[in-house]
């Protein structure tokens, strides 16, 4: 059986791997390689991390350290943060990566989706959406544009289309709180989508995974949890297994 | 003596993943598709990510299928197909129309998954059922999870199936017949059990099949 997947999902910045807080202030995890190992250590079962230093400051993509990090990586890991073209993405998957993740450009031309999808095939494809829930409604956040006027819903399903392999759905205001995921944002997704959801921002201890593997998320990610409490991966994963969810334990 | 392993170069997908997994094994391994380097070697590795078509045009291209021929079943060098690697050893596929492989394995094809309430592709970790014992699988525990990606499977009798999956249904995600070895999941990205399965393949030799 196909199981659930436990994903540290980090952020590259100033070369430290840190973690945000409602995207605000930041806080440092380490060193990305000795991270890395880490996580490697750990049995978690993938690895995404979003450079912000790309995506935000337009600097290139750090490929030196991308591939300092899948050269310790013996799992699957997702870079994304400033892939803009067809080219990026062969850079990112040339440095190591085996999916990446798109936001910011897929936003403005969800057809790069389809690009990446025809050449490289769906399951290389992962799609970031941000969201920041504004008098009681969802709205799509980007860190570069604040808040638009999109549907989340509606985006997701053009995503989808565009044969996006996964949604990494981002709550951000559940982001670095312990207050556990947004389940009611992620039952709406997950009632309209039929590709895998990991839902990002929230997660303060083992329960709240298993709230939302039964709202209808198919991979938990997760940063504050791994590095600012005492619950490991493994721990979370005994939780999700005593649920009768199918998890990878070792 | 020690192995002498090389990783075919034929375009098809991230060859440095499989090439760094020997070396955190302890093994170093060779990118090429120089026929003087493959001629050498003592282990031949052929991973491989995407379109079936496309592989066996680039392997045909570059004189490499008859070489594999050569080298795999008359000098019965250590072989180890890896995903698409396992699919190009069976004598056809499907995957956008008809293509022969290198067929190394009688009466196997490699087929879409047909059941419409799946997800493909079939992409995460999922567990390997040992089915025949195999010398590959030294110091592995039946039903580990290893990583997966694919859409197509390879079907084949049991004959030299050493592993299944489940996914729809049961199929062969492991084989052994004689110095030829192949998995459909990826063992550079399956952590402890997948870094285990690269180590135990090269530390083969000849005589241990024996």
């Amino acid at each position: 059986m196909l199981k659930h997947r436990i994903i540290p999902c980090v952020l590259l910045k100033d070369w430290q791997l840190v973690k945000s807080i409602q995207f605000g202030s930041f806080r440092t995890i380490g060193h990305p390689t000795a991270t890395v190992r880490i996580y490697n250590a750990r049995n978690v079962d993938e690895l995404i991390v979003l450079d912000i230093d790309a995506s935000l400051n337009n600097e290139p993509i750090n490929t030196e350290i991308i591939t300092d990090m899948a050269n310790e990586c013996f799992m699957p890991l997702t870079i994304g943060g400033g892939i803009k073209t067809i080219e990026d993405v062969y850079t990112v998957l040339g440095a190591g990566a085996d999916k990446v993740s798109i936001n910011s450009e897929a936003i403005k031309r969800p057809s790069f989706i389809k690009e990446i999808a025809t050449i490289f095939g769906s399951q290389c494809v992962v799609c970031s959406i941000d969201i920041k829930k504004v008098d009681g409604k969802y709205r799509v956040f980007t860190k570069k544009e604040g808040l638009l006027d999109i549907d989340p819903i509606e985006l997701a399903k053009e995503y989808e289309r565009q044969g996006a392999g996964e949604i990494l759905l981002t709550s951000i205001d559940r982001e670095g709180t312990t207050l556990g995921y947004d389940t009611e944002l992620l039952k709406l997704f997950a009632n309209t989508l039929h590709i895998p959801i990991i839902i990002n921002g929230g997660m303060g201890k083992p329960e709240h995974g298993a709230e939302a593997l039964q709202n209808g998320a198919d991979a938990l990610a997760a940063a504050f949890i791994f590095h600012f409490t005492q619950f490991t991966p493994n721990m979370i994963k005994e939780e999700l297994s005593h649920h009768h969810y199918p998890v990878r334990l070792s | 003596m020690s192995a002498n392993i090389v990783i075919i170069d034929y375009g098809m997908g991230n060859l440095r993943s499989v090439q760094k997994a020997f070396e955190k094994v302890g093994f170093s391994a060779t990118i090429t598709r120089d026929h003087a380097l493959i001629k050498e070697a003592s282990h031949i590795v052929l991973p491989g990510v995407g379109a079936f078509g496309d592989a066996m045009k680039n392997l045909n291209s570059l004189g490499l299928s008859n070489l594999l021929h050569v080298e795999v079943l008359e000098h019965k060098k250590l072989f180890l197909g890896i995903c698409l690697g396992m699919q190009l050893i069976a004598e056809k596929s499907y995957e956008f129309g008809e293509h022969q492989g290198l067929g190394w394995i009688e009466d196997a094809k490699v087929v879409r998954f047909e059941e419409s309430s799946l997800k493909i592709p079939h992409v995460g970790w999922n567990e390997m059922n040992f089915h025949n014992p195999s010398i590959l699988f030294k110091d592995i525990p039946d039903h580990s999870n290893f990583y997966f990606v694919h859409s197509y499977y390879f079907e084949a009798p049991s004959t030299h199936a050493i592993g299944y999956c489940d996914y729809g249904h049961s199929f062969v995600c492991a084989i052994q017949k004689e110095n030829i070895f192949a998995t459909q999941f990826h063992p550079e990205k399956s952590q402890t059990h997948g870094l285990q399965i690269i180590k135990n393949f090269a530390q083969l030799t000849k005589e241990s099949l024996c």
